[in-house]
């Protein structure tokens, strides 16, 4: 079993059928590792959230490999699907996607529930990872009751509690201000800091480079650079 | 609470107005349902009522007799035949028919004439005078009920049946015809008198069975002795009876459509309304799928929605339900709504709404997590 906690080989993915046949990804190779806080960065439509959804697990691979944890996803139906990334996975998104009937801790349980943890467990879990984040204060509050920055911290909390190997991040800091959006990515760099776990973030953000280990480009469909060493192979 | 009931419940919850109107869908279909049952009931428990306070072990009725009104008639030299049947205690006739009753007034009403030994079927529920009392020459048992129908104010009321003059010697409370011609009770002398019945016919003969005599056993050999007569069990009679006028006349096949029909619109309103609810947390649903979820927790979201909406529902319905009952205990079909009558519509109900929770739940499995990105 290799070292990597993400990895893609060969991956290509068509969108659409007929005329609208888009060639989302073209072969592309790329392994991630812990430790990592890795940056995805390319112009719209050049297939990162794509990238990011195959290697999430959420879309499967037209052809090519995608292993998560060494779990390969060849011939996943959703359920297995859903399961690696219940086991594996956690995301952020760019317009965080959090329940608004919950509050910040229900929200972040939410998140336990679907794996089987509830109770004080999970409560006494959910606190830790607003405490993480730098919300503890805000336990109770409803989501309309947040700041935008806020907002996406609780999102960061809800994909760490459960402790997952790869943290997927899309857009993390588009829709915050330049403070919030570097104290949002100070957080993310923090989690990468453990080498059990990888960050991946979707960005044309240029700011967030800043905190990246690693960078990687693509350009319609195809991993293009790949800086600081990182295997574009 | 389990998060994903919190979830469910306040989903549920959070539009107020989408929530009182499925909760009235659900009260109203619940409550036709209930009411529609409770007849039924209190249709299947008059048209027996009778038989039920009737304490013979078998009953001799002419071969094709519907229903306890039956005006078909037997031969009473059968009593001495039926008497001599091993097992057979006592063999008593019973005479019943419909009559006219003469108001002061010269009004003429119809009425049933029971009449009996007294001993074995006689009025119950006797608020004024007694049951000796109708043994006096024209003395009959009215239901309270019928005063006004049959143009008597109480004990002592004057009347005549057939040309005979009557009196009302005792007054029952609450024994009520689902014909909703009175029952009179009288002896078995005069009911004969008011029927036009000879005494060499009966209506029925009852049969009270020694200590011990096996039921079944007597009942076959009696059968066996009257080929032209059957001979059956209370159970039996009451059975009979029931199914006639619940099915043979149509009547319990209208109340079960109506039911149908409640049963039909609460599914409706329930499932559209889950619906347009699960399609408004799409969003949310599709968030739960992305994070990892289990179709099953999900569909666990939506049921939870159906069974508060079931719960909340039932409740209220159930409270209407017993509001009708105090409304129709006088009336002239009483509705009757029984524990297990409550079981089964909490059944009914919770499985009402988690069918209806079916389009919601088909319209979530094609929810594709990868939605979350673009929204």
């Amino acid at each position: 079993m290799s070292d990597f906690i993400l990895e893609a080989e060969n991956v290509t993915k068509v969108l659409g059928r007929g005329a609208a046949q888009v060639h989302a990804l073209k072969a592309v190779n790329m392994s991630l590792s812990g430790g990592e806080l890795t940056v995805l960065m390319g112009p719209s439509g050049s297939g990162k959230t794509t990238l990011l959804s195959v290697l999430g697990c959420m879309l499967a691979p037209t052809s090519g490999t995608v292993r998560v944890c060494g779990h390969a996803t060849d011939g996943a139906d959703a359920e297995v699907l859903a399961k690696l990334r219940r086991d594996h996975v956690g995301f952020i998104f760019q317009s965080y996607h959090l329940f608004p009937t919950l509050t910040a801790a229900e929200n972040i349980q939410l998140a336990l529930d679907i794996r089987g943890t509830h109770g004080e467990g999970a409560r006494a879990k959910s606190r830790d990872a607003l405490e993480k984040v730098g919300l503890i204060h805000k336990t109770a509050s409803y989501p309309r009751e947040l700041s935008g920055g806020e907002q996406q911290r609780v999102a960061i909390a809800r994909a760490i509690v459960a402790a997952p190997s790869a943290i997927l991040a899309d857009e993390p800091t588009a829709a915050l201000d330049a403070t919030n959006g570097q104290a949002i990515m100070s957080i993310l760099a923090q989690i990468a800091k453990d080498p059990a776990r990888c960050v991946l973030v979707v960005t044309h953000d240029s700011r967030v480079v800043s905190f990246a280990d690693r960078v990687i480009y693509i350009e319609d469909g195809c991993l293009v650079r790949d800086e600081h060493g990182g295997p574009t192979r | 609470m389990p998060l994903n009931l919190t979830l469910a419940s306040r989903n549920l919850f959070q539009d107020r107005l989408r929530f009182v109107a499925t909760t009235i869908g659900i009260v109203f279909s619940v409550v036709l349902v209930m009411v529609q049952m409770g007849l039924y009931l209190g249709f299947g428990q008059m048209v027996t009522t009778v038989i039920d306070h009737t304490s013979a072990d078998l009953w001799v009725m002419r071969h094709g007799t519907k229903c306890f009104e039956d005006p078909s008639l037997l031969s009473a030299s059968k009593q001495t035949r039926v008497a001599a049947t091993i097992g057979v205690a006592e063999v008593l006739p019973l005479v019943i028919g419909f009559s006219g009753w003469i108001l002061p007034s010269g009004e003429i009403t119809p009425v049933f004439i029971v009449g009996s030994d007294l001993q074995t079927l006689k009025p119950w529920n006797v608020t004024e005078g007694t049951v000796q009392a109708l043994s006096a020459p024209g003395a009959v048992a009215v239901d309270r009920s019928y005063f006004e129908r049959l143009g008597v104010s109480g004990l002592g009321s004057k009347a005549s049946v057939r040309g005979q003059p009557v009196s009302v010697a005792a007054v029952t409370d609450g024994i009520r015809s689902f014909t909703t011609t009175p029952y009179v009770f009288t002896d078995l002398s005069h009911a004969r008198t008011y029927t036009g019945i000879p005494s060499t016919m009966e209506s029925y003969l009852l049969v009270k069975l020694r200590p011990g005599a096996d039921i079944e056993q007597v009942r076959r050999e009696l059968q066996a002795s009257l080929p032209d007569s059957e001979v059956l069990t209370p159970a039996q009679f009451r059975e009979r009876s029931r199914s006639y006028w619940l099915f043979g006349t149509g009547a319990g096949a209208a109340l079960f459509a109506g039911a149908i029909l409640g049963i039909i619109v609460g599914m409706v309103i329930v499932a559209q309304t889950l619906y347009s609810s699960t399609k408004d947390h799409l969003d949310e649903f599709a968030t739960l799928r992305a994070i990892g979820s289990s179709n099953g927790y999900i569909y666990s979201v939506i049921i939870y929605q159906a069974l508060l909406s079931a719960v909340i529902g039932f409740s209220l319905a159930t409270l209407i339900g017993f509001g009708v009952v105090e409304f129709t205990r006088s009336g002239a079909l009483p509705v009757l709504i029984t524990p297990m009558l409550i079981l089964a519509m909490l059944v009914l109900t919770v499985a009402m709404c988690i069918i209806a929770a079916l389009a919601a739940i088909l319209r979530v499995v094609r929810i594709d997590p990868v939605m979350v990105f673009t929204r």
